[in-house]
C-alpha cells in the first residue's frame, strides 16, 4: 500500500470536554487508518463518542491531543492542536462533503439551487461542471425545480448527498444519514453511498445506530466509552485497524 | 450558479410578514426624513422668494412692532398704523436710495366673502414706481391703471380666480359704495401679490379719507450703499420704524427653526426605532437559522461569506424601505404641505415641501448607511457561528 492510497490516518486522537472542574473524555486514544475509496461505518450507543470522533476526523472540531493526517498532510499534531475556524473551513471545503440526519436544506431554494449552493462560497477547480448529471446520478433530476418542502425525505437526503458532492470531495462524512428515513429509503441511501465509494473512489465515513445498515460498509467500527474496536475483524480495541 | 444576493433575497421571503413590517418601519422613517428635509429646504426657498420678490430691501412704516407689521404686510392682514406722505418725499431725497414706492393698505369686512364673511384687503399703489420695483409682474389680461386717480383695479391671479373676474368687470368695495373697473389681471407670481387687489394710491386715500396717509414705503437702496447706515438714518425720522427684510427673513427662519428642531428630533427617533427594528429582525432571523448557518460553513462558507449574506439581507431591507419611503414622500408631498400649512402660524406662498434629486440621494444614502450599521452586529454574530455548535444543537453521539 502506498502513501497515496491512504485517505485518512488518526494517531492517538483524544478529545476531552471540560464541564466546570470535571473532565469528560469523549474520545480516548483512538488510532485508525482509512484508505481511499473505503466505506467505513461507526456504530455505538448514544454518548459513546462516535459523533465526536467523526467530528474530529471531519475537521469540525479540534482534538485535545493526538494527530490527524489527511492524504499525508498533517492536519492536527501534538504540538499544534487548535486550528482556527477559518483554517478548518479551508480544509473542510477542499476535502470533505457532509450529510446529516436532518438534511439541512434551505427551504426557500429549489433542489438545483440547494445543490449548487456550495459553489457560491467555494468553487473547486474542475468541480461543479455537471450539476444536472449529479442529480441524474442520484435520481432526482426530475425534482430540480422543486422546493425541499415538496419532495420526500428520501429525496431530500439525496439532494443533501448531491450538495455534499458538488465540489468533488475526497471524503464524505455521513452522520446518521438514514435517521429520518424508513427502511426502504434507508437501504436506498446506503446503496447510493456504496456505489459512490465503489465507482468514484469516494471515501465514505458513516455514523449510524442501525447495525444492519452499518454492516453494509466495507469496514465496521464500534465506539464504546470513547474507545474504538472493530466488529468485522472481531478483535479488541484498535485490532483490525491498520495501525500506523 | 446562485449568488449570495439571491440567497439573501430568498431568505427574506421566508418570513414575509416580518420582512414587510420591518420594511414598512424603514419606509416610514425615510418618508418622515425626506418630508422634513424637503420642508426645511422648501420653506427657506419659498420665504426667500416671497421676500426677494417684494422688490425692495426695506419697508418704512409707522411706529409699532416692525416685525409684526411686516408679517401683516406679507399676510395682507389688519391692525394698520399710518404715517404722513411727506416721509416719502424725505426718503426719496436720500442719495443712497435708488427707488421708493409708497403704499396704503386698507381692509374692510366683506360679508360676501366665504361662508360667514371675511376681510378684503386693498393695496393702493403708484403703478409706475410699484411696477418698476416689481419687474417680474406681468399681465395675463389688460394693464396698469390709466390715471393716477382712476376708479380702476388690477387683480392678482388668485384674487381674480377666486372672485371669477375678467377685465371689464366691476368690483364693489363693501361699505363704501364705490365701484372699481377691473383693468388688468396679473399672471401668477407665487407671491402674496397673487391674492392682492391693487387700486391707485390716490383713489384709495380719497375713498378711505386718508389723503395724506401711507401704511408702508418700499425702499430699494443702491447696490453699493451701506444698508445698515441708511437704516440708522431712517430710524432718526419721527414716528417711523424701519423693517429690514433680511432681518424679517432671519426672524421668521429662527422662529420656524425651533419647530424644525423638534420635528427633526422626532424623525431621528423614528429612524433609531426603525434601526433597532432592523437589528431585531435580522438577529431573530440569524437565531432561527443557527443550524442552517452552521451547515453553510460545513459546505464551504467562510465567516466572511456568512457576514456578507446577512449584511446583504439588511441592505436589501433598508434600500427597499428607503426607496418606498422616498416614493411615498414624493407622492404625498402635497398632503404633507397642507399639514405644515395648517400647523404653522405663518407660511410663505409657493411650495413648502421641496424634494429634489439631491435630497432623494441624501436620504437613500442615509438609509443605506443605517442599513450598513444595523447589519454589522447580526452579521458579525452569524459569522461567528461554528458548525460544530450547530450540529451539536440537535445531535447526540
Amino acid at each position: 500500500m502506498t502513501q497515496n492510497d491512504i485517505s485518512m490516518e488518526a494517531i492517538n486522537l483524544t478529545k476531552v470536554y471540560h464541564r466546570g472542574s470535571e473532565d469528560i473524555p469523549a474520545v480516548h486514544d483512538v488510532s485508525l487508518r482509512i484508505n481511499r475509496g473505503d466505506f467505513v461505518s461507526f456504530i455505538g450507543p448514544s454518548g459513546s463518542g462516535k459523533t465526536t470522533l467523526v467530528n474530529l476526523l471531519g475537521c469540525l472540531d479540534n482534538p485535545t491531543s493526538g494527530e490527524l493526517l489527511l492524504d499525508g498532510r498533517r492536519i492536527f499534531s501534538n504540538d499544534r492542536h487548535n486550528l482556527s475556524e477559518r483554517k478548518l473551513t479551508e480544509i473542510r471545503r477542499e476535502l470533505f462533503g457532509y450529510i446529516f440526519q436532518n438534511f439541512y436544506l434551505i427551504p426557500t431554494l429549489t433542489v438545483m439551487e440547494n445543490v449548487m449552493l456550495p459553489l457560491t462560497f467555494y468553487h473547486k477547480k474542475g468541480a461543479g461542471n455537471d450539476v444536472l448529471g449529479l442529480l441524474k446520478l442520484l435520481g432526482i433530476d426530475h425534482r430540480k425545480d422543486h422546493l425541499p418542502g415538496r419532495i420526500s425525505g428520501g429525496e431530500m437526503q439525496r439532494v443533501a448527498i448531491a450538495r455534499s458532492l458538488v465540489n468533488s470531495p475526497e471524503i464524505l462524512l455521513a452522520d446518521e444519514p438514514t435517521g429520518n428515513l424508513d427502511t426502504k429509503r434507508s437501504a436506498e441511501i446506503i446503496r447510493i453511498l456504496k456505489e459512490l465509494s465503489a465507482t468514484q473512489g469516494l471515501t465514505v465515513i458513516m455514523v449510524t445506530h442501525n447495525l444492519e445498515l452499518a454492516r453494509q460498509a466495507d469496514r465496521l467500527f464500534e465506539m464504546r466509552d470513547g474507545g474504538l474496536r472493530t466488529i468485522d475483524g472481531g478483535g479488541d480495541t484498535n485490532a483490525g485497524c491498520q495501525m500506523p | 450558479m446562485i449568488t449570495k444576493f439571491q440567497v439573501a433575497y430568498k431568505n427574506l421571503l421566508r418570513k414575509k410578514i416580518r420582512s414587510l413590517l420591518t420594511l414598512s418601519g424603514i419606509a416610514l422613517s425615510a418618508w418622515v426624513l425626506v418630508s422634513l428635509l424637503g420642508f426645511n429646504h422648501g420653506f427657506e426657498t419659498a420665504l426667500n422668494k416671497d421676500i426677494d420678490n417684494m422688490g425692495f430691501q426695506m419697508m418704512i412704516m409707522a411706529k409699532g412692532c416692525p416685525y409684526e407689521a411686516a408679517t401683516m404686510m406679507l399676510k395682507g392682514g389688519t391692525g394698520l398704523k399710518y404715517m404722513d406722505t411727506s416721509i416719502a418725499d424725505t426718503i426719496r431725497k436720500e442719495p443712497d436710495v435708488e427707488k421708493i414706492t409708497p403704499m396704503l393698505m386698507q381692509t374692510v369686512f366683506d360679508p360676501n366673502k366665504g361662508e360667514s364673511g371675511g376681510i378684503a384687503a386693498y393695496l393702493g399703489v403708484e403703478p409706475k414706481s410699484y411696477g418698476e420695483m416689481k419687474t417680474f409682474l406681468t399681465f395675463r389680461q389688460g394693464g396698469w391703471f390709466t390715471q393716477a386717480d382712476a376708479y380702476e383695479a388690477v387683480m392678482g391671479y388668485e384674487a381674480a380666480e377666486l372672485e371669477q373676474r375678467e377685465v371689464g368687470d366691476l368690483i364693489l368695495i363693501p361699505g363704501k359704495n364705490v365701484q372699481f373697473k377691473v383693468v388688468g389681471i396679473l399672471n401668477r407670481t407665487g407671491t402674496q401679490d397673487d391674492g392682492t387687489i391693487f387700486v391707485p394710491l390716490r383713489t384709495l386715500q380719497k375713498i378711505f379719507g386718508k389723503t395724506d396717509a401711507l401704511t408702508t414705503i418700499g425702499v430699494k437702496v443702491r447696490k453699493d450703499a451701506d444698508s445698515s447706515r441708511i437704516e440708522e438714518k431712517f430710524y432718526a425720522l419721527p414716528d417711523v420704524q424701519v423693517v429690514n427684510l433680511a432681518q424679517v427673513k432671519q426672524t421668521i427662519l429662527s422662529l420656524v427653526s425651533t419647530a424644525k428642531v423638534l420635528v427633526l428630533s422626532i424623525a431621528i427617533i423614528a429612524i433609531l426605532i426603525a434601526m433597532v427594528g432592523v437589528i431585531n429582525t435580522i438577529l431573530m432571523s440569524v437565531h432561527e437559522r443557527f443550524q442552517e448557518i452552521g451547515i453553510l460553513k460545513t459546505i464551504g462558507a467562510m465567516p466572511g461569506d456568512i457576514f456578507q449574506l446577512i449584511w446583504i439581507e439588511t441592505l436589501l431591507l433598508c434600500t427597499t424601505g428607503g426607496v418606498v419611503g422616498v416614493v411615498l414622500a414624493l407622492i404625498l408631498s402635497r398632503i404633507t404641505e397642507l399639514v405644515f400649512r395648517n400647523l404653522l402660524p405663518y407660511s410663505p406662498s409657493g411650495g413648502l415641501v421641496l424634494i429634489d434629486a439631491k435630497l432623494v440621494l441624501f436620504t437613500l444614502g442615509a438609509v443605506l448607511a443605517i442599513g450598513l450599521l444595523s447589519g454589522l452586529y447580526p452579521a458579525w454574530q452569524a459569522g461567528r457561528i461554528r458548525p460544530l455548535e450547530a450540529i451539536r444543537s440537535d445531535v447526540n453521539g
